[in-house]
């Protein structure tokens, strides 16, 4: 229990969230992170799995791709991205590798999702004269959402928890607090990192389920 | 960052893959197999150990989390927070307790696989069908030989479903084991970028993948021997 007391001591000391390295900047540095890779994460996948869904083809495609993204680990593409000649423009290969790892849940439960459409309604528009793009934007997008939605806050809260690995190779973020901590071999201090990666990974599940909660009712039809 | 260019000194390193700091160099694969065989087998020992656990506490929990209707959203959701618990946090909040051992990355590995594996098995064991289990009760089967002979045998297929996506991802997981020096091959991909080794690096990382396929596989393999009915419906989900 004095670990944990001695770690709230040091999360509640002023000292440690101002100034280079604090907790507010590297937080800051965390949230950017996250969201850069959740946003270019959905504009890759996202896309792709819409029409891939549409169309009803690579469905097999996308699971693989989703199980093979698995066991690849991204501490591994990190470090192999780090010593290609991507490894010099800055931050550059934490976000390809974070995003490589958001992509397949984005992928899979987007096409999940758009094929779980009911054919019959399907049908149904394509009956009343609806063309392929009014069909996917009208009919399919917005049944699709809700399954849809959940793959992103997969995404978004494996993103938060992810982006710690980045300071394993010397990059910012929250999981930096963590390494120093094991380099200083100050136990509170990782115990303090570690709580608030835990925080904030809670925080944007918490904030994506009242998001949505609080939705239009269309998009809230079908949640879990 | 430029200690390894194409240029050598006259009559200095020898101009091997070694030298020049290649990706893929079998010079490296021939000089450090013991390294390699090392790294494997720890990798090896870590997932093992790790999933080994996780089933052996995922099995109780599942089966409490059926019977016990009141049980089920408290293991899911306690289940749940902690596989949103980032890895790095995961092992770091747990070294006041286990201090920097193998111990410690097991034990992170295990509170990970829970959430996939308690909630595949109970997925598995509420699919029974109420016939099955009546005609069952019917015959005179207590409610131990029933759970044992009827409803986990039935529950293997999602059971299985969820021990492989726990396994793979448990393999890819040991790596960040490295931060405590107990990684397996992420001990080799850490060393590697610290000193700018690419072959050991693009070597490690591929041995992992490796392992996480042919884990899969043999996986996917236990379950078609295991589940023979279930085989003519066509492959696993």
């Amino acid at each position: 229990m004095t670990t944990l007391s001695q770690a709230w001591t040091w999360l509640t000391s002023a000292d440690n969230w101002s100034g280079e390295g604090g907790i507010t900047q590297r937080l800051t540095e965390h949230i950017v992170l996250t969201a850069v890779c959740l946003v270019l994460s959905c504009l890759i996948a996202l896309p792709v799995a819409l029409v891939l869904g549409h169309l009803g083809r690579g469905g097999t495609l996308a699971v693989n791709i989703a199980n093979a993204g698995r066991a690849v680990p991204t501490f591994a593409v990190l470090v192999l991205l780090l010593l290609s000649p991507i490894g010099r423009y800055g931050a550059w290969p934490t976000v390809i590798a974070l995003v490589l790892f958001a992509v397949p849940p984005l992928l899979t439960n987007a096409y999940v999702g758009m094929r779980g459409v009911d054919r019959d309604i399907v049908a149904a528009a394509r009956g009343m004269g609806m063309t392929g793009g009014q069909l996917l934007r009208g009919v399919e997008l917005p049944l699709a959402l809700p399954l849809i939605l959940t793959g992103v806050r997969i995404a978004a809260v494996q993103l938060v928890a992810t982006a710690t690995i980045a300071a394993l190779a010397g990059g910012g973020g929250l999981g930096r607090i963590i390494t120093a901590g094991f380099n200083l071999a100050d136990t509170p201090q990782v115990v303090a990192g570690a709580v608030l990666v835990a925080a904030l990974a809670l925080l944007v599940e918490g904030v994506c389920v009242l998001a949505e909660r609080f939705a239009p009712a269309g998009v809230r039809r079908a949640g879990d | 960052m430029t200690a390894f260019g194409k240029w050598t000194a006259p009559g200095a390193a020898p101009d091997d893959c070694l030298a020049r700091n290649d990706w893929i160099c079998g010079a490296y694969l021939a000089t450090r197999r013991e390294l390699l065989q090392d790294a494997v087998l720890q990798h090896l020992q870590l997932t093992a150990a790790a999933v080994a656990l996780a089933l052996v506490v995922a099995v109780p929990l599942a089966v409490a989390a059926r019977t016990a209707r009141w049980a089920a959203g408290p293991v899911l959701a306690l289940t749940t927070i902690l596989y949103t618990i980032p890895s790095l946090a995961m092992f770091s909040l747990l070294l006041p307790v286990y201090g920097l051992s193998a111990s410690l990355v097991i034990a992170g590995l295990v509170l990970y696989s829970l959430t996939l594996l308690v909630r595949n098995i109970l997925a598995g064991l509420r699919a029974v069908p109420e016939e099955t289990r009546q005609a069952a009760r019917g015959l005179g089967y207590g409610p131990l030989r029933l759970l044992l002979t009827v409803e986990l045998p039935l529950a293997l297929p999602a059971a299985m479903a969820g021990l492989r996506i726990a396994t793979v991802s448990a393999i890819s997981l040991v790596t960040i084991g490295a931060i405590v020096g107990y990684g397996g091959l992420g001990n080799l991909i850490y060393a590697g970028m610290n000193t700018y080794f690419k072959a050991q690096v693009l070597t490690a990382s591929v041995l992992c993948v490796v392992i996480a396929v042919a884990a899969d596989l043999l996986l996917l393999l236990v379950q078609r021997l295991a589940t023979p009915w279930a085989r003519h419906q066509g492959g696993a989900a």
